[in-house]
Parts: C-alpha cells; sequence; structure tokens
C-alpha cells in the first residue's frame, strides 16, 4: 500500500513538474525572437480583413495588426509569416504552436475564452449583425421590416440571430436560405428577398457585388455582439501582454494625435508628457514588456495608427468605405479604448 | 450482232447521300426524332449565343482595375489576366519562378525519350530518370544546397494542384501495386494487413483524411514539433489513393489466367519475377482505364486541399475573389478554373487511350 501510495506521490510530482516545465517553456516571446519572425494565422480570405494582392502581398486588419507586432518586437513589419487557415483549423492551429497569433476575425465569446485554453487579447473590430436594403424600398430602420422576406446563408448564427431579434420586436419575417454568401446578394439583386443580413463588415463587401452598390444601404442597427479580435495561447502573460499593448498602443496613438506621418517628429520634439512617454522619450513603457524601447516609434511609423490601419483597409480609403460607427475612439461616440500609459 | 450496252448507274436520290442524306436518317427519321432534334436545337440557341457573348463578344479583355471592367457587359477576363501569375505560382517568390518552370521543363525534356520507340535501354533510362528526377524537383522546388530555401507554406497556385498530383499518383502506384499484391498472397498475415489497410483508407472520404491530418494530428504531436502542413496532405493522398490503385490492379489480377502462373513456375520463374515479367505486364495494360480513371478523379481531388487551407489553383482562385478591389468576379475565376482542370483531365484520358491502343495486342479481336 505504502509503495502504490509513493508511486502515486511521485507520479502526480512528475505530472505536475511536466506541466509547470510546459507553462513555463511556452515563453513564446523566446521562441519568437529566437526565429526571427512571428508566424500569424490569417483567414483564407475576408475582404478587408485579410486578403492578397495581384503580387502575393498579405493585405487587411488582421494582417496589419500581426506586421504591429512584428514591428514592436523586431523593429520590422515584414518579419512576419503568415498562415492562412481555416475556420475549422484555426484554434488547432494555435495550440499546437504551429502559429503564434491567431488573427483571423474570430469572435470573442465565453466558451473560447474560458473553454479552450485561449486568451482574447482585445478587440480590433467590433462586428455585428446588420441589414442591407435596397434605397427605393424607403426602410430607414430594421424596426420598419414587418413581414419582409430577408435572405441569409444557411447554417450561420445569422439565423439565429434574426429570429431572435424579429420576436423580440414583435415581426414577422420569410427567411429566404441560400448556401453561398454570394447566391444571397444575386436573390437581393433579383429581388427574391427585400433585405439581406449578414455581419455588418460582410455587408459592406457584399454591396460591392452588386451592379449597382450606390442603389442599396446599409441599415445602422446592429443585432448582435461580434467583438473580433486575435487570440494567443493561454498561459503565456509575457506574449499575451505584448500582443494586447501593440492593440493599446495603436489605439492611443489615434487618440494622442500620432499618426505614420508625424511620429518620427513627435518622438524628437513632442512636449506632450502622453506622447513622450508612450514613444520612449521617457519612462521605462518598451522595458517593462521586453521591447526596445522605440517600439511604439516603429509600429506606427510602419503600420500606422488604428484609424489609419481601420481606413486603409476597411474604410474611405478602400473599396468597402465601412464607417467607422462603433469602432470610433471612446471619445468620438465608439468603443475603441485603451488604458493610459504611465 | 449488237452488245447491250447498260445504261449508266443513276445517282443515289439526293435526299439519301450527303449531309442531307445523314440529316434525316439521323435527325428527321421519324416524328419523335424530329421533335428531338427540334427541341435541342431550341436549347442550343437558348445557352450557345449567350454564352458566346458572355465569355467573348461582349467581355473585357484588357485593362488593369476593374473599373475597366464597368463597361463591358460580358465577362472581364482582366481580372484573369492580372492575378494569373499567382494562379500559376502560387506566393512563390517572383524572382524565384524560374526555378518552377524550369522543374517543368526538366519533367519534359527528361520524359521524351521514354516515348521515342526506338530508344534503346529505355528501361535502365527510366529507372535512373525516376530515381533523380524527384530529388532534383524538390532541390529545385524547395532549395537548399546554395539555391534559396522557399517554404511550402509559399507555394500554391497551379504549380502545387501539379505537385500533389504527380507525387499522389507516383507514390500511389507502386505502393497500389504491392497492396494489391499483397492482398493475393498466400502468406495470412501479409493479405490480412493489405485488406485492413485497402478497407481502412476506402472506407473514409479523402476529405474527412485530409481534415483528420491536419486538425487532429498537431494534437496528439508535442507542442512545437509540426510536420509540414502539404508532407501531411501528400502522405495522406498516397496513402488514401493506393488503396484504390490496389482494388483497380487486383483487378487486372484475376482476370489473368491460372496457367499463365504455371506457365511462368514451370519456366523456374520465383515468385517476383514471374510477377515482373509474366503477369504484372499483362494485367496492368489491362486495368489502364480504371488505373487513368482513379488519376483523373485525383487530379480532381487536389482541390479538396481548400479545407485545410493549402492554395492550389482552386483556393488561389477564391482567394483572388475576395480581394475588395475585385470583388464580383468569382464567375470569370470559376470558369477559368474549369478550363485548367478539364485541359489536364482530357489530356490524360487521351494520352490512355493512346496507350492502350499501342500496348493492345493479344487481346484484339
Amino acid at each position: 500500500m505504502k509503495i502504490v501510495k509513493s508511486t502515486l506521490v511521485s507520479a502526480v510530482t512528475v505530472a505536475a513538474l511536466g506541466l509547470s516545465a510546459q507553462a513555463s517553456a511556452g515563453t513564446t516571446l523566446d521562441a519568437v525572437v529566437k526565429k526571427g519572425f512571428v508566424q500569424c494565422g490569417v483567414s483564407d480570405g475576408l475582404p478587408g480583413f485579410s486578403y492578397t494582392d495581384a503580387r502575393g502581398n498579405f493585405l487587411g486588419i488582421d494582417v496589419d495588426v500581426c506586421r504591429g507586432v512584428a514591428a514592436a518586437l523586431f523593429g520590422d513589419a515584414s518579419k512576419v509569416r503568415f498562415t492562412p487557415l481555416t475556420a475549422k483549423e484555426r484554434f488547432t492551429a494555435l495550440q499546437s504552436g504551429e502559429v503564434d497569433i491567431l488573427s483571423r476575425n474570430t469572435t470573442w465569446t465565453s466558451s473560447r475564452d474560458a473553454g479552450m485554453g485561449l486568451n482574447f487579447t482585445g478587440v480590433t473590430y467590433y462586428d455585428g449583425q446588420g441589414f442591407l436594403v435596397s434605397k427605393k424600398l424607403g426602410v430607414t430602420s430594421a424596426k420598419q421590416l414587418d413581414g419582409a422576406a430577408v435572405c441569409i446563408q444557411a447554417g450561420t448564427t445569422t439565423e439565429l440571430n434574426l429570429s431572435d431579434y424579429f420576436r423580440a420586436n414583435g415581426m414577422k419575417y420569410t427567411p429566404i436560405t441560400y448556401d453561398k454568401s454570394d447566391e444571397t446578394v444575386k436573390a437581393l439583386e433579383a429581388g427574391r428577398c427585400d433585405v439581406l443580413t449578414s455581419d455588418q463588415s460582410q455587408l459592406y463587401a457584399q454591396r460591392i457585388k452588386l451592379a449597382d452598390p450606390e442603389a442599396y444601404i446599409v441599415l445602422p442597427e446592429v443585432i448582435s455582439k461580434e467583438p473580433l479580435g486575435p487570440v494567443v495561447r493561454q498561459g503565456d502573460d509575457e506574449w499575451f501582454n505584448i500582443v494586447r499593448w501593440t492593440l493599446f498602443a495603436l489605439v492611443n496613438a489615434e487618440e494622442l494625435g500620432i499618426t505614420s506621418a508625424n511620429v518620427e517628429n513627435l518622438a524628437r520634439s513632442s512636449q506632450n508628457p502622453d506622447v513622450r512617454r508612450m514613444l520612449g522619450a521617457e519612462g521605462e513603457y518598451g522595458k517593462d514588456l521586453r521591447l526596445p524601447r522605440d517600439w511604439a516609434v516603429k509600429l506606427v511609423k510602419q503600420v500606422g495608427n488604428y484609424g489609419e490601419m481601420f481606413e486603409r483597409n476597411v474604410g474611405m480609403g478602400s473599396e468597402l468605405k465601412i464607417q467607422r460607427g462603433l469602432n470610433a475612439l471612446w471619445n468620438a461616440g465608439g468603443l475603441q479604448y485603451a488604458p493610459p500609459i504611465r | 450482232m449488237s452488245t447491250h450496252a447498260f445504261k449508266p448507274d443513276l445517282p443515289p436520290p439526293t435526299l439519301s447521300v450527303g449531309a442531307l442524306g445523314w440529316m434525316r436518317a439521323n435527325l428527321f427519321s421519324n416524328w419523335f426524332n424530329t421533335a428531338l432534334t427540334f427541341a435541342a436545337l431550341y436549347l442550343i440557341w437558348l445557352i450557345v449565343p449567350p454564352v458566346l457573348s458572355w465569355a467573348l463578344f461582349d467581355a473585357t479583355w484588357t485593362g488593369s482595375t476593374r473599373d475597366d471592367c464597368a463597361a463591358g457587359s460580358g465577362a472581364c477576363w482582366v481580372f484573369i489576366q492580372s492575378r494569373f501569375a499567382q494562379f500559376m505560382y502560387g506566393f512563390y517568390p517572383p524572382e524565384l519562378r524560374w526555378r518552377v518552370d524550369l522543374t517543368v521543363v526538366l519533367a519534359i525534356v527528361g520524359a521524351v525519350p521514354l516515348f521515342v520507340r526506338a530508344m534503346p535501354k529505355k528501361l535502365v533510362y527510366g529507372a535512373a530518370y525516376l530515381l533523380v528526377y524527384p530529388w532534383l524537383a524538390f532541390w529545385l522546388l524547395y532549395g537548399g544546397l546554395g539555391l534559396e530555401i522557399v517554404e511550402t507554406s509559399q507555394w500554391g497556385g497551379l504549380m502545387l494542384t501539379l505537385v500533389i498530383a504527380v507525387v499522389g499518383i507516383a507514390g500511389a502506384m507502386p505502393l497500389g501495386i504491392l497492396l494489391a499484391l499483397g492482398r493475393r498472397s498466400e502468406m495470412p498475415a501479409i493479405r490480412v494487413i493489405c485488406v485492413t489497410f485497402i478497407e481502412f483508407w476506402r472506407g473514409v472520404p479523402l476529405i474527412t483524411v485530409l481534415f483528420m491530418s491536419s486538425v487532429m494530428l498537431p494534437l496528439f504531436l508535442p507542442e512545437q514539433v509540426t510536420i509540414d502542413k502539404l508532407l501531411r496532405a501528400l502522405i495522406a493522398v498516397i496513402l488514401f489513393e493506393a488503396a484504390y490503385i490496389a482494388e483497380v490492379v487486383r483487378g487486372g489480377l484475376q482476370a489473368i489466367p491460372k496457367g499463365q502462373y504455371e506457365a511462368a513456375r514451370a519456366l523456374g520463374l520465383g515468385y517476383w519475377r514471374m510477377m515482373g515479367l509474366v503477369i504484372l505486364p499483362q494485367a496492368l495494360k489491362m486495368v489502364i482505364p480504371g488505373i487513368v480513371n482513379t488519376f483523373i478523379a485525383l487530379f480532381k481531388d487536389t482541390s479538396l486541399v481548400i479545407i485545410i487551407g493549402l492554395f492550389d489553383l482552386f483556393n488561389s482562385i477564391h482567394q483572388a475573389t475576395v480581394d475588395p478591389a475585385w470583388l464580383g468576379f468569382a464567375i470569370e475565376g470559376y470558369v477559368f478554373a474549369a478550363l485548367v482542370y478539364w485541359i489536364f483531365c482530357f489530356g490524360m484520358s487521351r494520352y490512355s487511350m493512346r496507350l492502350e491502343r499501342r500496348l493492345h495486342t493479344g487481346h484484339k479481336r
């Protein structure tokens, strides 16, 4: 009995040691610095978020987050490699260490954050389900959609959100489901439904596919919460902090008026203490994160601030022309907010 | 005495010869056929002109952005043009693409002697080619030993499709033949192993195998140990297709009369020489249609790697259609993909027909 007990104890000890060894050996930062680049999991193609141009460069908001982390770490936004992942394999790829960051329009939910050994580092894009309608319909609010025929893509949570919303508002609708999002666009154009519903970021992309995009509008209502953000493995706080504060730096830079054009000037000559602390002129901001002193300068110089990133990829500077909406800064009526640097 | 002079033969009625006669016999022989002919003509008239005007006459051929296509009501081939290099090479660095071209050229040049019938020592040459070329191709595509390394994650487009298809075919064929022989072996252990292997891989869909290789396998491996995604897919494809080839080859083996085995044994040939010199050459020749059928299916199945995020031809095209600069041109992309797949599959099927005719000795009736 005693022997059994001691064996059990040692087995537990070994197991505990094994676990703790794994937790401390999981310093993603060291591994990333050693190999010299960030391995970033992105989507296998989503307009504005991650896609490739004709020369094979990866572009998009999700892509820029990873480029930002590379710029913060190495001072060079190009030291990043992308692994396109399908929706099904994304979490495995992160858990197995195939990628260091998963930046793939992934909705932050309780089951993913708490149940899957993952940590969401923040929100890069507040998305939510919305409605696309023809201007001819004369509708200005989703509340006027009683009795409408609604085009949806089958098998997504959009279906559930839609029925919840209409039931909650005591309205009726006829669902018309299709397998592919392209088919829903064609159906809307052919007049088989009055309104198309999907995540707002998708609606703008689908609007471009219409023959006359100007004849359609996206209604202001958002009927579900879909906060999208980068994900890292749980249990590696050092790496988590770097990714999280890279996001915060992008937002703080916009709030402080630091842009890719003026960042170098400001780093030299600004008298604003917030700006000075952020850009490394004073304080220990970088050292605490184990990053170079001027990491924020390199980050903003090469990737831009949050606003620049938004406008370039999905906003007015892009084909999608998405309004800032919820993604405006907190002091401009939006939700983007970053803790102060001090 | 006057001889009887035959009158010259009258020509057959104009309605029974030439184009008119053919049409009468084949298209309008009775009222039902006539009705079918008119229905078919109506369908052709309904489908062909709009397709032609979309694909050719109203299509936009020149330009560089989507604005150039706004005016035309037909297809926008500018989209294909601007992405053509990516459809062929994926993300392979542009300055290194000559290596891919060279690999293809070497494959073709190297294979030409194998198709020259008068070539002496063909077997030796073929074996040498099969031994040397794969290493050369791997070195050129991947790099190392003085060449810059190109990670497999940068491989893509038609090149990746061909890599998966060719490696799949080259790996599955020998493995499949061995499995077929093993399944007919008199040694119980080998037979059971082969039967289990074949039935296991035939019982699961390829998409499941690929999915398991990419989603489940990494979870069983220790952290930081990752097996190349492409390698995983290649192994999955080879094992999967080998099981199918094995069954096709077994069909051929079963068609060989027992007398052939006995005759080979009577000549004093051992097992391998009997199989290699007498049985397999006859058996494989008979199952060419089945083997090519499997290969064509394999070539098209390569597009399934889309679910594990590899950028083969099809996925490259899909990826291009989500570029905001080119949203809404998916049809052009998919038509192009269909055309490329068709060219390759049609080529394979024509070649197999030629091969069948040439090897059709002994069984000709």
